[in-house]
């Protein structure tokens, strides 16, 4: 392998190589342009659901609700997931990437893939949401886009797994592989399983479409399309922790608290996160109550235990790299002066908020059989998976772009008053959508409806005037949010194609936040603690996870109380 | 392996745990197994056993 196939970053010191950099490249600017499409979509549904302005007609409502779940869901998450997976094998390892070629077939296939999907949802004839439930058809096509792009998604996969296999044999690392590497191979694990199931389901959806097969039994459906439906966002879960491990030491060169704690918690998701998908099977019939509640517990809740390990050791390698820099005044000296400023911190630090705050623990609470019955299909579900999936995922993915722009498109931040503010614009609307959402949803809204009004409805029903009210803030924040969207957008289209070059290590763009990877921290003398207080290393983090504890407990017997009264025994 | 070598040639025992966590292609084996047992399998087993109506 000649050396002219490598070229290093003069800012970051990372090691690229140039297939890989091209196919991260071409990944990532196709992902940014799916979030174009389905952010185009969201807003549209927004403006349908917020009953002041009901936009659109249902027949189109439904078309572009199945256009931005497909989109935002499936498309963007796992392109952008690829390009995660090329940068921690290749990149981190400082290895070549495993077969290039076929990475390529990959990428080609899953672009394939959606366009025949967005082609299918387009014509009008696939208006099925992203569940496509059987027996409510789709255009065929609908199917094989899907179908094509997971077969590509699981090239790149496989490409990922060959990269660590290539690492391991030219030795480019002594030891076991980086802890952000082993998230990304948690999210790779994850996603091989539910690109699996989507296969096992999919395949034979397709055929009964094509009218090749007479029918498809909808229980079963049910069960193995969740595995696929939501173990996908089960890779996003993984994926975005992986990037905030990778942020942490960008941005502070901050270290884990316990590697191996962190190992063990990646390795809780890759044995029980998936078994999740079961929650959207808890009022079906057929299954047990033992199927439901082992699965929807995480199997006994090993795997909220793993998010709740992440959600300390992040912020708490933050808390003691900013305390070896002398930032060790009261409780929370470390997180007032931390670059606040910088979007890649910005970003990163409210996914984790808003990630474990509200989409952490209204999963927990939509996860338990009884009182999941109170929210079971309400519009509270979305506001629960854009918890996680908007402000987790894509919000930790946003942040990771900045540091990506100068270091793998060798291009300077475009329009950095901007960029500082979008994670704010983003993540506070999404916080408040969120929140409007699950409160509407406690109220009985229901989620996929296209008029909460029921104008001229046979079998009508009458909301209280506070859900309308929440429904309005929903459709303001949402606003506030596509905002922020737009911003990312814009500020990565223009810095990508329009941009100037990165030419000399101060010429990022933002120049009040460096954007260059700091020193790993060196742990102070009498280890992690030393720097810390009252016999713990990282005191404010410890506080922080006591409120989050209190809130998690307060929220949980709110919700068997609510139940209480909503389901009297006499 | 479960041994490696320490800068002066002698055996270091890899933990158990370490070994497994080392190992992608074990992890993606639990990763498959333990989902598509207590998920899919017990799942569609539950569905298969419901009786058909009359």
């Amino acid at each position: 392998m000649s050396d002219n196939q490598f070229r290093i970053c003069p800012e970051s010191g990372l090691q690229f190589h140039k297939p890989a950099e091209m196919l991260m490249r071409a990944h990532a600017v196709v992902a940014v342009v799916i979030l174009l499409i389905g952010g185009i979509a969201a807003l549209l549904v927004t403006l349908t659901r917020w009953p002041a302005i009901h936009l659109l007609p249902a027949d189109r409502f439904y078309q572009l609700l199945t256009m931005h779940g497909t989109n935002m869901l499936i498309f963007w998450m796992i392109s952008f997931e690829i390009a995660v997976l090329y940068f921690c094998s290749s990149t981190l390892l400082r290895c070549r990437l495993a077969t290039p070629r076929i990475a390529w077939l990959g990428f080609a296939l899953m672009l394939i893939g959606i366009i025949v999907n967005n082609a299918a949802v387009a014509s009008g004839t696939a208006s099925v949401m992203m569940t496509s439930y059987v027996p409510m058809p789709a255009n065929p096509n609908f199917y094989l886009g899907l179908i094509l792009f997971a077969v590509g998604a699981l090239i790149g996969c496989f490409v990922f797994l060959a990269t660590l296999v290539v690492a391991k044999d030219e030795k480019t690392y002594e030891g076991s592989i980086p802890l952000v590497t082993f998230g990304a191979l948690t999210a790779c694990i994850i996603a091989v399983f539910t690109i699996a199931s989507g296969a096992i389901v999919l395949i034979p959806t397709w055929l009964w479409s094509l009218g090749y097969i007479n029918h498809i039994d909808a229980a079963m459906y049910r069960i193995v399309w969740w595995a696929l439906g939501h173990s996908s966002q089960q890779i996003n879960v993984a994926a975005h922790v992986a990037v905030w491990y990778a942020i942490a030491a960008i941005v502070f060169g901050a270290r884990p608290l316990s590697e191996k704690v962190s190992r063990v918690a990646f390795f809780l998701y890759i044995a029980f996160l998936q078994l999740a998908s079961a929650h959207h099977l808890l009022v079906d019939p057929g299954l047990s109550a033992e199927w439901k509640i082992f699965n929807t517990s995480y199997a006994m809740y090993l795997a909220v235990l793993a998010s709740m390990v992440h959600g300390l050791t992040v912020p708490g390698s933050i808390e003691v790299a900013q305390r070896a820099k002398g930032l060790t005044n009261g409780l929370f000296e470390w997180l007032r002066k931390a670059p606040w400023g910088n979007p890649i911190f910005s970003g990163m630090f409210i996914s984790l908020i808003g990630f474990g705050f509200i989409g952490g623990i209204s999963g927990v609470v939509m996860g338990t059989e009884q009182i999941n019955i109170i929210i079971h299909n309400t519009i509270y579900v979305p506001g629960h998976f854009h918890a996680t999936v908007v402000i987790g995922s894509t919000l930790a993915f946003m942040s990771l772009t900045y540091f990506l722009i100068p270091t793998l498109f060798r291009k300077q931040v475009a329009f950095p008053g901007l960029a500082k503010w979008q994670p704010y614009l983003f993540g506070i609307g999404m916080s408040s959508f969120t929140l409007a959402m699950m409160g509407a949803g406690t109220l009985g809204v229901e989620r996929r409806h296209w008029d909460m009004a029921f104008t001229n409805s046979a079998l009508g029903f009458e909301y209280p005037a506070s859900a309308f009210t929440l429904m309005g803030i929903m459709g303001i924040s949402g606003v506030v949010a596509i905002l922020g969207g737009a911003i990312f957008i814009l500020v990565t289209v223009v810095s990508v194609f329009f941009g100037k070059s990165v030419e000399s290590e101060s010429s990022y763009g933002i120049s009040a936040t460096r954007l260059m990877r700091a020193d790993p921290v060196v742990v102070p003398e009498g280890g992690h603690g030393a720097a810390g207080k009252w016999g713990f290393a990282a005191p404010g983090t410890f506080v922080l996870a006591l409120f989050f504890l209190a809130i998690f407990v307060l929220y949980y017997a709110v919700n068997w109380k609510y139940l209480a009264s909503v389901w009297p025994m006499s | 392996m479960s041994e490696e070598t320490t800068n002066s040639g002698e055996p270091v025992r890899v933990p158990f745990m370490q070994r497994v966590l080392d190992n992608p292609f074990i992890l993606l084996f639990i990763g498959i197994v333990f989902p598509t047992l207590f998920y899919i399998i017990w799942g569609i087993m539950e569905i298969v056993n419901i009786p058909i109506a009359p």
